[in-house]
């Protein structure tokens, strides 16, 4: 106890700089402040990139306005009923190419060939399919997400063990019930896999999506501020853009703690 | 015979397999694989209540019998008898990672209070205090209890157990032979038992048979009342068995670490 006082008031010492040899927000912070500083300095005009500042204001005032908010909600919603058909088509078409080899040799090399087309190729042939209504807009979010989900539960499936789907089957487990206690909660960890993969596509596709010719969400409210030069609108949809991206991550890391609690971690949490 | 047969609580270590209708019967039994034939006229049958052990050198057909005798291989067109419920121990537990321990022993069965249930089993093999762990928390010895318990929960007419015990450390070992003949008293299921170990075979078996060449090459009767203590008849029997593995060893040859259910541990 007394060596410890002790070895406390020997390490007294005067103030010094902080180590920031650690600091990763240190970057960042100095670009936002070189940002500002050239904006005020008018080095940066504002035709070409609002200042941070302006940016946060834009940024309150558009939710206050109820304008983000309600084009937010638009475009998740797409995204939403995109994702939501690609889910029940990927698991769908996984279950049945993973389960049999019948599935697989029907199903799989169309999937691979959907693989090779870029989605984003198929804008125009969906406008001349479905028009430039929200019909287009989804499906392209349907289309892109649909190829990492199933070929994520593809692969989870035929990498479920085996020696674990025979001891299954010698205590009576077959059909339905083997899928459901064993093959499914085996392909778990490579499905959210997919899972992360598609919400990261189907955002990226959403953008390009509400380029067409959209009456609301987030894409509507970049594609009028570009008419009218306004960069602090444009500089917040991006920021918005980023946090989807987050939350959708964040969102995945939740379920996965949750589903695959009997996981034994590698890495500590 | 009208009435049901009583269960048999304890069954005698040296009552004939030809009295009663046995719970295993395989006759001319043979399984091929494309040229491969591993299993060549195999005649096998298994008392109910009897405890046989199967020794074998690596690729002599044993997993491939019991393989059949779980029901896990096709033996279609062949005349093979089992009972209808039977369960299997791995030598590797293969309990399902992503269910609490209690529902892997309740996995696949019916009917009410199946908790209730898994939950005397596994206290039964001295794991109530396990009961919703993550099978990834168990050591390999409360892993193969857990196996033995998912087995004796469905009240088994026949228990295949595929080398149990050769994954496991020396005492943990010698913990599991008492385990399983406890249980094997209890229950009353036909055993039987794969293993490598000449061993572990006497002093647990009733019989004691020997696969060469997918056929039965030898057979010996354990007289031994149990538990089992090596003495001069168990060196005996070491012998021939080993002699018909072809193993010319007298006595143990190096540092084999060799348990037996009355707790001596013989080096």
């Amino acid at each position: 106890m007394s060596l410890a006082t002790t070895y406390r008031i020997s390490e007294s010492r005067p103030w010094r700089w902080p180590d920031l040899a650690r600091a990763r927000w240190l970057s960042p912070v100095l670009l936002l402040v070189l940002w500002e500083l050239g904006a005020r300095a008018g080095v940066i005009p504002p035709r070409v990139l609002a200042a941070p500042s302006t940016v946060l204001e834009t940024f309150w005032s558009l939710t206050a306005s109820g304008e983000l908010p309600t084009n937010l909600l638009v475009s998740l919603a797409r995204a939403g009923a995109g994702l939501g058909i690609a889910l029940v088509l990927a698991t769908t078409l996984g279950l049945i190419s993973g389960l049999s080899r019948w599935g697989e040799t029907l199903v799989d090399p169309l999937m691979q060939i959907k693989r090779t087309i870029p989605v984003l190729a198929l804008t125009p042939l969906f406008i001349v399919w479905f028009g430039i209504g929200e019909t287009p807009k989804i499906l392209l979010i349907t289309v892109s997400a649909t190829f990492p989900l199933y070929l994520n539960l593809f692969a989870g499936i035929r990498g479920v063990d085996v020696r674990l789907v025979e001891a299954a089957r010698s205590f009576g487990l077959s059909g339905w019930s083997l899928v459901r206690e064993v093959i499914l909660p085996g392909a778990l960890p490579s499905f959210f896999v997919g899972l992360r993969y598609a919400l990261g596509i189907s955002v990226l596709v959403l953008v390009i999506a509400e380029q067409i010719n959209a009456q609301a969400g987030l894409g509507y409210l970049v594609n009028n501020a570009r008419d009218f030069m306004r960069t602090d609108i444009i500089v917040v949809c991006l920021v918005v853009y980023a946090l989807l991206g987050l939350g959708a991550d964040a969102l995945v890391r939740t379920l996965e703690r949750k589903a695959l609690a009997w996981r034994p971690s590698l890495v500590e949490q | 015979m009208a009435a049901p047969q009583p269960r048999l609580r304890r069954p005698a270590v040296s009552r004939s397999t030809q009295t009663v209708e046995p719970a295993v019967k395989l006759v001319n039994f043979v399984r091929r694989f494309g040229d491969n034939t591993v299993i060549d006229g195999l005649d096998l049958s298994i008392a109910p209540g009897e405890f046989v052990a199967l020794l074998g050198a690596s690729g002599s057909g044993k997993t491939t019998l019991l393989r059949t005798l779980a029901g896990l291989d096709s033996a279609a067109g062949q005349d093979v008898k089992t009972p209808d419920t039977r369960a299997v121990v791995f030598q590797d537990a293969r309990l399902l990672p992503w269910k609490k321990v209690w529902r892997n022993v309740a996995l696949g069965l019916g009917g009410k209070d199946v908790r209730a249930r898994a939950e005397a089993a596994l206290k039964e093999v001295g794991l109530g205090h396990r009961l919703d762990a993550w099978p990834g928390t168990l050591s390999g010895g409360e892993a193969q209890r857990t196996a033995l318990a998912r087995a004796l929960v469905r009240e088994p007419g026949l228990l295949l157990l595929d080398e149990p015990f050769a994954a496991l450390d020396a005492l943990t070992r010698l913990k599991m032979h008492d385990l399983v003949l406890a249980l094997w008293r209890e229950h009353a299921p036909a055993v039987l038992l794969v293993t490598h170990d000449v061993d572990e075979a006497i002093a647990l078996a009733d019989r004691v048979l020997v696969l060469d060449k997918g056929r039965i090459a030898a057979e010996e009767r354990i007289e031994l009342e149990r538990p089992r203590a090596p003495d001069a008849r168990f060196q005996a029997i070491r012998r021939r068995l080993l002699g018909h593995l072809g193993v010319e060893a007298p006595a143990h040859s190096e540092g084999h670490l060799v348990a037996f259910p009355t707790g001596e541990v013989v080096l």
